[in-house]
């Protein structure tokens, strides 16, 4: 049987884009908007195309956040994508400062162009990923993807974690930033699996696979 | 670094992909579905869907063919024609759109960029602007090229910015079909006052063009009737350009 994997709906995704694109990975996706919803579930993603802020307060005013992060320390896969990695973070400075889940230690800063450099931000379109070979979970979540594949990123802001062990990927656009964290049960992204073909299909295989096993030991 | 991505467009007319020139005389090119399923196969960065007669016909986006074509897609989807509020753009989102492309209700409601950028991020609104030759410079037109503005073209380009649009997406009308090449002149004009990407459209006709336009700054480019009558291969396309010097996928 397929792994039942939630999708979160806070009014913030491109939900669509991000379950077919599991389905067709072998997920057998519901989407859920309440907090109760995600006790039911051993895997969930957390999406987001959208601003912060309008995020979070979302999240707390659904009790989401507080379900979330029983969810993760249950030791239950958890996906962020986008946004939905951002919101893992202490803390973002998107439109002033707002706190965050707080899950990752660490911060959501703006990109800022060098002096006399012309940067283009957003950070849109495909660039690489150089993979970790420091972090043990990066061999499951980057399973069968080379090092300096491409993939897809549409964002203006990025992710700092304070302990840098987590980092599973870094790209590079101006700065050398994180694009990836593996965390034992919490994988995250900055840029869009379900938007970056081939490469971006493998990663959301391997979390699939990762979802089977967790629900093979129940 | 981030390549240059290369995009085909499907300008959708009543259901099925067409092709005109300088905005007029359309000619079919296939079903949008089936097209864009090709593209995504060839190695295509990203698709852009335009419902061309949407805005100018006053109907809504027809969504089940916006439905059908994300299905078929695992790249990037823009969407745009007929998108007149915030919550047109959540329901093509929701659809499968990744990014909600606004032309005649931006120039209308300069309003619509800011509240769709407070809401989905800066990064998820192109502004498309159809640029005509005037004088010196350059005017917008709307409504699918057939409504002449008195908007110039580089101002509205920084006031686009200003108001939040992530990118965007200029035509040159006068090179629109002619395969003579993009507007270069528009494309470093454009380039120099914005710090979005910009994504060229409107006259590549061979390998060369989009090399050209690339090193005005452009950060994408776009291209129809050559993809969807199979005068150049996507791959084909990228291969050219990775001897040339340009980063890509």
């Amino acid at each position: 049987m397929n792994p039942k994997i939630a999708i979160i709906d806070y009014g913030m995704g491109n939900l669509r884009s991000v379950s077919k694109a599991v389905e067709l990975c072998g997920g057998d996706v519901d989407i859920i908007s309440d907090a109760d919803s995600i006790k039911k579930y051993n895997s969930i993603i957390l999406p987001g195309v959208g601003a912060f802020e309008p995020a979070i307060k979302i999240l707390n005013q659904k009790g989401l956040d507080i379900a979330i992060k029983e969810h993760i320390s249950n030791k239950k896969m958890f996906l962020g994508i986008c946004l939905g990695f951002q919101l893992l973070f202490s803390e973002s400075y998107e439109d002033g400062l707002h706190k965050g889940l707080n899950i990752i230690e660490g911060t959501v800063e703006k990109f800022i162009p060098k002096q006399n450099e012309k940067l283009i931000i957003p950070h849109m379109g495909w660039n690489k990923i150089s993979i970790s070979k420091t972090n043990k979970t990066v061999k499951e979540m980057f399973k069968n993807i080379a090092d300096e594949s491409y993939v897809y990123f549409v964002h203006s802001y990025f992710c700092k974690p304070t302990n840098k062990e987590y980092i599973a990927t870094i790209t590079n656009h101006s700065i050398d930033f994180c694009s990836s964290i593996a965390k034992d049960n919490v994988w995250g992204c900055q840029f869009h699996p379900e938007k970056s073909s081939e490469i971006g299909l493998q990663l959301l295989k391997n979390f699939v696979s990762k979802c089977e096993v967790l629900n093979g030991s129940n | 670094m981030v390549a240059i991505r290369v995009i085909p467009c499907l300008d959708v007319n009543a259901g099925r992909v067409v092709k005109g020139t300088n905005f007029v005389d359309l000619r079919d090119a296939g079903d949008p579905v089936e097209i864009a399923k090709r593209y995504n196969v060839e190695g295509a960065d990203e698709v852009v869907f335009l419902d061309i007669t949407a805005s100018s016909d006053k109907r809504a986006i027809t969504l089940d063919v916006v439905k059908k074509t994300a299905e078929q897609v695992f790249i990037p989807l823009t969407v745009g024609g007929g998108i007149r509020t915030v919550d047109d753009m959540r329901t093509l989102l929701k659809a499968g759109a990744d990014k909600i492309s606004i032309n005649t209700a931006a120039v209308l409601n300069p309003q619509l960029i800011y509240d769709g950028s407070k809401k989905f991020g800066n990064q998820c609104i192109v502004v498309a602007i159809d640029a005509k030759r005037e004088g010196n410079g350059w005017l917008v037109y709307t409504h699918g090229g057939r409504t002449k503005t008195d908007l110039d073209v580089i101002k509205w380009a920084q006031k686009c910015v200003e108001l939040g649009a992530g990118e965007i997406l200029l035509t040159s009308m006068d090179k629109d079909g002619t395969k003579d090449g993009y507007d270069l002149e528009l494309m470093e004009q454009v380039t120099k006052v914005v710090n979005v990407p910009v994504i060229a459209s409107g006259g590549a006709g061979k390998k060369e063009h989009f090399i050209d336009v690339c090193k005005k700054g452009a950060s994408a480019v776009l291209a129809a009737s050559l993809f969807h009558f199979k005068q150049l291969e996507i791959s084909d396309l990228k291969k050219y350009m990775k001897q040339n010097g340009i980063e890509v996928r």
